[in-house]
């Protein structure tokens, strides 16, 4: 490689780079507790177990009745949604909210034994210390814009980390894989850039660009909900909201229709944005590693009919939907978790140490020079860093 | 001042990142395909980034 291309790719690691480090370095950091959210969620809050029943209890509840217990729990407000946890299958929260139309995240989390519709938690709305690492992480409390302006981010980062491989070589000339010199502060630094950078290059690609490529999942989905959904929606705008069916007969038509789907949510006949005033939108999954990623809406009418419709779920959702796990690196387990961590750590080093090369850049070269440097590509650099 | 290393070819430079590459690739993949034996393929291969980095850091401390 010439000296003038090395000094365009040194030039597009530079300021790649000290764009994005603020916030990559606030992203990793958040991201830190976020990779472990599960495990300090179920720590903290009093997780509603199912107790277990005596045996020879007959387990006879059926959805409508929990339904009818939630009801009775909070009597002056809307259920708007049932769902299941995975890891609580006996487990049916009904959110419940105080007006018809909801206010974000303003929900009582109605807790019902699916066995015997028994209350066994109601949980009022709160936002955590969880609630707000996310919302930093997603979107810095700045909404679409924020989300978008980190997407950008993302992609920065993935320029940086391409130019940061080629502008490697001309360190490595003469040093082996790993070395690190502890001869000097500043040498020991630049040796853990490229060490710790070229252990996560593949890794923090994959994370960087699937947490572009999911800043852009509010805007997919919303123009996927404009598109797709009027043309089944659109005659029902604006009408009266339904009565609830009974939610065992629609989703016995649901399981007729696919017999091999998880159902994982209800949403009730609504006028808010999220559901029709018409239809029950049962959502559903599949149960291997990749279809229990693909949510799919399928939409049964609230009247005797019950007719289920599954409305086509575009590439591009599918794409964000399929990517997600390999940014939050929740697919393989706790062991998975763990090394998502550590190689997150390890991006943090890569960007520390960067700050600190860019600071002390004068210097370090500087000296350098003075250490009569021999080949072209190294008085390359030096001319472009000073 | 011993004498100087000959240069290394891109090739030897590039040896070991570009290993760490496709082994990282292959974890990132495979606990996408199954649970199991899938899942223990990723954790393996995996964790070879972390243990260079973690060797490498460590013997450059035993050497100061």
């Amino acid at each position: 490689m010439n000296t003038r291309s090395l000094r365009r790719w040194t030039w597009i690691h530079t300021w790649t780079s000290l764009i994005s480090m603020v916030f990559m370095l606030m992203l990793c950091v958040t991201g830190l507790p976020l990779v472990f959210h599960d495990e300090i969620e179920a720590l903290f809050e009093q997780g509603v177990k199912a107790p277990d029943l005596p045996p020879g209890t007959v387990a006879t509840a059926t959805l409508d009745r929990v339904v009818e217990a939630a009801r009775q729990a909070r009597p002056n407000d809307h259920p708007l949604f049932v769902f299941w946890r995975d890891e609580n299958p006996s487990v049916t929260v009904v959110a419940m909210s105080a007006k018809p139309i909801p206010e974000p995240g303003q929900f009582h989390h109605v807790s019902i034994d699916s066995r015997t519709a028994a209350i066994l938690g109601d949980e009022p709305p709160h936002f955590g210390v969880m609630d707000f690492i996310l919302k930093v992480h997603k979107d810095m409390f700045a909404g679409l814009p924020g989300e978008l302006f980190l997407g950008f981010m993302g992609l920065l980062l993935v320029l940086s980390i391409v130019s940061g491989v080629v502008v490697y070589a001309p360190f490595m000339r003469r040093l082996d894989f790993g070395t690190i010199r502890r001869s000097s502060r500043k040498l020991a630094w630049l040796d853990l850039h490229n060490l710790a950078g070229m252990v996560t290059v593949v890794w923090l690609l994959v994370v960087g660009f699937t947490g572009a490529l999911n800043t852009l999942s509010t805007p997919m989905f919303d123009l996927w909900r404009m598109q797709e959904l009027p043309k089944l929606l659109g005659p029902f705008q604006g009408m009266s909201v339904a009565a609830t069916p009974s939610l065992d007969a629609a989703l016995a038509a649901v399981r007729a229709r696919l017999p091999e789907a998880k159902i994982t949510s209800v949403t009730m006949p609504t006028a808010a944005r999220f559901g029709s005033p018409r239809h029950l939108v049962v959502w559903i999954k599949g149960d291997t590693p990749i279809t229990s990623r693909l949510l799919t809406p399928t939409l049964v009418s609230a009247d005797a009919a019950l007719d289920v419709t599954i409305p086509p779920m575009p590439w591009y959702l599918r794409t964000i939907q399929v990517s997600r796990p390999l940014h939050f690196g929740d697919y393989g387990g706790l062991p998975l978790k763990i090394l998502w961590a550590l190689l997150d750590l390890l991006a943090i080093a890569v960007l520390v140490s960067g700050i600190y090369l860019w600071f002390a850049r004068k210097k370090f070269f500087a000296a350098r020079r003075e250490a009569a440097s021999p080949s072209q590509v190294h008085r390359g650099l030096h001319e472009n860093a000073t | 001042m011993t004498a100087r290393r000959p240069l290394q070819s891109l090739s030897t430079i590039y040896r070991i990142p570009l290993m760490i590459a496709v082994l990282s690739a292959v974890g990132l993949t495979s606990a996408l395909l199954g649970d199991g034996m899938w899942d223990v393929l990723s954790w393996l291969t995996l964790a070879v980034p972390v243990a260079l980095a973690a060797m490498h850091w460590r013997r450059s401390r035993a050497k100061a």
